[in-house]
């Protein structure tokens, strides 16, 4: 099994240890891995901001990039759903590139969407020797849940982990106002939507808080360390890594 | 209604710094929000019916010529009179014209969205009549001089506690705690007016094509006394409401009144076929439709806009949205909030004027999924952003060096290619080090100075994934 993986350009500048877990889960998974070099972000800034101009020479880069590869795996709902559902509709008034990005689409999934649904992932190897048993809970990305429809599979996952507890926490499914610019153009409303998901996440009583995208977590982590929690907030593929060890 | 949509960011800071409004919308989520999703997921059938829905919606849309007209010689057929208004100004003069014609002095009205478009009861109070809302909620909303807060609830802003005080300071008499004797009271104030009143003012539903008949959906038998107490009936609504046959009102019944408080059917559903005729034992003399564009051919016009006008008010994507939850209604500066009024607002009134609107999104979805007939509302946020950014035909100049544009363009730069991404790591590490306390970032400097106003921000890696990749990750996590 081949797959190439779109790091995210958040994960490359922010969050490498990640993308270094993403990669070691999908290698002890028999999934030979490569990283074309080319690669930079999909463009989701600039589409979500209306400046669909700017997105297309990106939207342009990864198509060169990656349209020969067998799958696209991505460590982001979000970036996952700019590349199967927007960009298409990107490209709407140019048919042939539109039709070559539904192409690219059906072979792009989202992590833990590749793990469950494409690899047929039901067990974790290895997850069962971990001395030590740490309680998560889990936030939905507002993209995987909504444009990916992806609810299921992050939490087969983690409920197949012996050494980890999942507590769902009230309202996983609401936005936790990252939103990309909305949350510098917004910065009141979209920490005003951070507080309520920290709420959840405290009434929850886990001690970490998971996800499968790096910019629900840059958010969520920002504000459990203003307000001095040490919840932690990881990354699904972190956590199947460390239990995979 | 005069658009103060430009007030958007001083008005929703206010809404959040008002624990009363924070509490009572937060509730949205336990209450209407989860009602739907109940109610919803108790319906058999319920996304065919959504499915089924939008194809109606969209075929009467496309087709909204023929459909207006039927509708019109359908009414006109049962004794009433039909007026299509161009904006709010004509339809109000018909009101107005109407009124004094008839030398009416009190009126009663049946919530009505559109009404609000028009800012009517200013204009019939300065006219020298008195319009009373007959819907609880709006008329608390009218004591209070306010506008709706929501489409279906339009004061659900206000406690408990402040419709007491409303109610003792504005009606007299003691004060009272109890929901069912606050009720009580306003009720026995509406119903002098009911007796009294010389004209009856209400909103529409759904106009079916098919037999001409109104449709209005209410809680509160409201809407039935005001169509059939005063002499006159006026109904107002927005051209968008017409559907083809009465047989699909069992669809639009169910979608609406589910989507908007999770019951099985309301209290009342009311159909008005015309003023009543020579062996009826009740109704009005006269019945008057006004069928009202104000913009809403805008919406037509432009083929990425146009399901919008799906929209059958059930409020739904309000209770479903975050922003809304926390900036309340009145933020929108206009008659519709939340999700489909950052959409339809500056549509209807303007654009560039109303350009922090369609912003005011995360893009969570949620809406979108609420939305019983799948209007896709994140969709035509972006389209409405284009527009701005790109100077489409809504807005018709760019809004340059905005927060947005300054921030795109710059970001453009960086990630181009994968040696600016390296150079914009290098400069990002050089600038975030003065700035780094404990290993994050604690204070960034404008556009993004907001985000360190509550959070934390990463620093950036000082070895790029893309470099890790090239010396090789090795099978064992190299942090921690």
């Amino acid at each position: 099994m081949n797959a190439s993986l779109f790091v995210t350009c958040v994960v490359d500048q922010f969050y490498p240890e990640v993308g270094e877990s993403t990669v070691r889960v999908l290698r002890r998974l028999g999934v030979t891995v490569d990283f074309p070099q080319s690669q930079t972000c999909c463009g989701q800034p600039a589409y979500n901001s209306g400046f669909l101009s700017d997105a297309k020479p990106l939207a342009h880069n990864f198509l060169e990039t990656f349209e020969n590869a067998d799958a696209i795996v991505i460590p982001s709902g979000s970036c996952a759903a700019m590349i199967r559902v927007f960009y298409p509709d990107l490209f709407d008034d140019e048919p042939k590139i539109a039709s070559r990005m539904r192409e690219l689409s059906a072979k792009t999934f989202e992590f833990t969407e590749y793990l469950v649904d494409h690899l047929g992932v039901s067990e974790i190897p290895g997850s069962g020797n971990a001395s030590s048993t740490l309680s998560v809970t889990y936030h939905e990305g507002c993209h995987l849940r909504r444009e990916l429809g992806v609810t299921t599979q992050p939490r087969k996952l983690i409920r197949a982990l012996d050494s980890v507890d999942l507590l769902e926490m009230g309202q996983a499914d609401v936005c936790c106002g990252f939103g990309g610019m909305f949350s510098v153009k917004y910065p009141d409303i979209s920490a005003g939507m951070l507080s309520d998901k920290i709420r959840n996440i405290d009434e929850s009583g886990a001690n970490a808080v998971v996800s499968c995208d790096s910019t629900c977590l840059m958010q969520i982590s920002g504000g459990l360390e203003q307000t001095g929690m040490n919840t932690r907030a990881i990354h699904i593929a972190q956590i199947l890594d460390e239990a995979m060890q | 209604m005069e658009p103060r949509t430009k007030d958007f960011k001083q008005e929703a800071a206010k809404a959040l710094a008002d624990a009363t409004i924070q509490k009572n919308m937060q509730n949205l989520y336990g209450g209407f929000f989860k009602a739907r999703e109940r109610a919803a997921d108790e319906t058999p059938g319920w996304e065919a019916m959504q499915d089924r829905a939008r194809e109606i919606k969209a075929h009467t849309i496309e087709h909204l010529d023929y459909y207006l007209d039927k509708a019109s010689r359908n009414v006109e057929k049962s004794g009433g009179t039909v007026f299509f208004a161009t904006n709010a100004e004509d339809a109000t003069r018909y009101v107005l014209d109407l009124a004094i014609s008839r030398g009416v002095k009190t009126i009663i009205k049946s919530k009505s969205m559109i009404s609000e478009e028009m800012g009517l009861n200013e204009k019939l109070e300065e006219a020298g009549m008195e319009p009373v809302e007959t819907d609880l909620g709006e008329y608390l909303i009218q004591l209070r001089d306010e506008t709706p807060y929501h489409i279906i609830a339009p004061a659900i802003h206000l406690s408990k506690d402040q419709v007491s005080d409303l109610l003792h300071e504005k009606l007299g008499g003691p004060r009272y705690d109890r929901a069912e004797d606050l009720t009580r009271l306003a009720r026995d104030h509406l119903r002098t007016k009911f007796i009294e009143a010389d004209m009856g003012i209400t909103g529409a539903n759904f106009l079916v094509a098919d037999t001409g008949s109104l449709v209005l959906v209410t809680n509160e038998g409201n809407g039935r006394m005001c169509t059939s107490m005063p002499k006159i009936h006026v109904a107002i609504m927005g051209m968008e409401k017409v559907v083809p046959a009465l047989e699909d009102m069992g669809i639009f019944l169910r979608l609406l009144i589910r989507s908007a408080t999770g019951q099985r059917l309301s209290s009342y559903v009311t159909m008005v076929n015309g003023p009543r005729n020579d062996d009826d034992l009740d109704g009005p003399e006269e019945f008057h439709l006004i069928i009202v564009d104000n913009g809403r051919s805008k919406i037509l016009a432009d083929p990425a806009m146009r399901e919008a006008l799906y929209c059958i008010r059930c409020g739904a994507c309000l209770n479903a949205c975050p922003v809304y939850r926390k900036v309340g209604g009145h933020s929108y500066g206009w008659v519709y909030s939340g999700p489909i009024g950052a959409v339809i607002s500056p549509m209807l009134t303007s654009v560039p004027e109303a350009k922090d609107l369609p912003y005011a999104s995360s893009l969570c979805g949620a809406c979108r999924e609420s939305c019983p007939v799948k209007i896709d509302l994140p969709r035509l946020l972006i389209h409405l952003r284009s527009d701005l950014a790109e100077g489409g035909p809504h807005s018709g100049k760019r809004s340059r060096f905005s927060s947005e544009f300054v921030m795109v363009k710059a970001w453009r730069l960086l990630v181009s290619r994968p040696w600016t991404l390296r150079l914009g790591n290098r400069l990002a590490r050089l600038f975030q080090f003065p700035l780094a306390k404990d290993g994050k970032l604690r204070k960034l400097p404008p556009p993004i100075s907001g985000w360190t106003r509550y959070r934390t921000f990463p620093m950036v890696t000082t070895r790029l994934f893309r470099d890790r990749w090239i010396r090789g990750i090795q099978d064992k996590t190299s942090h921690e």
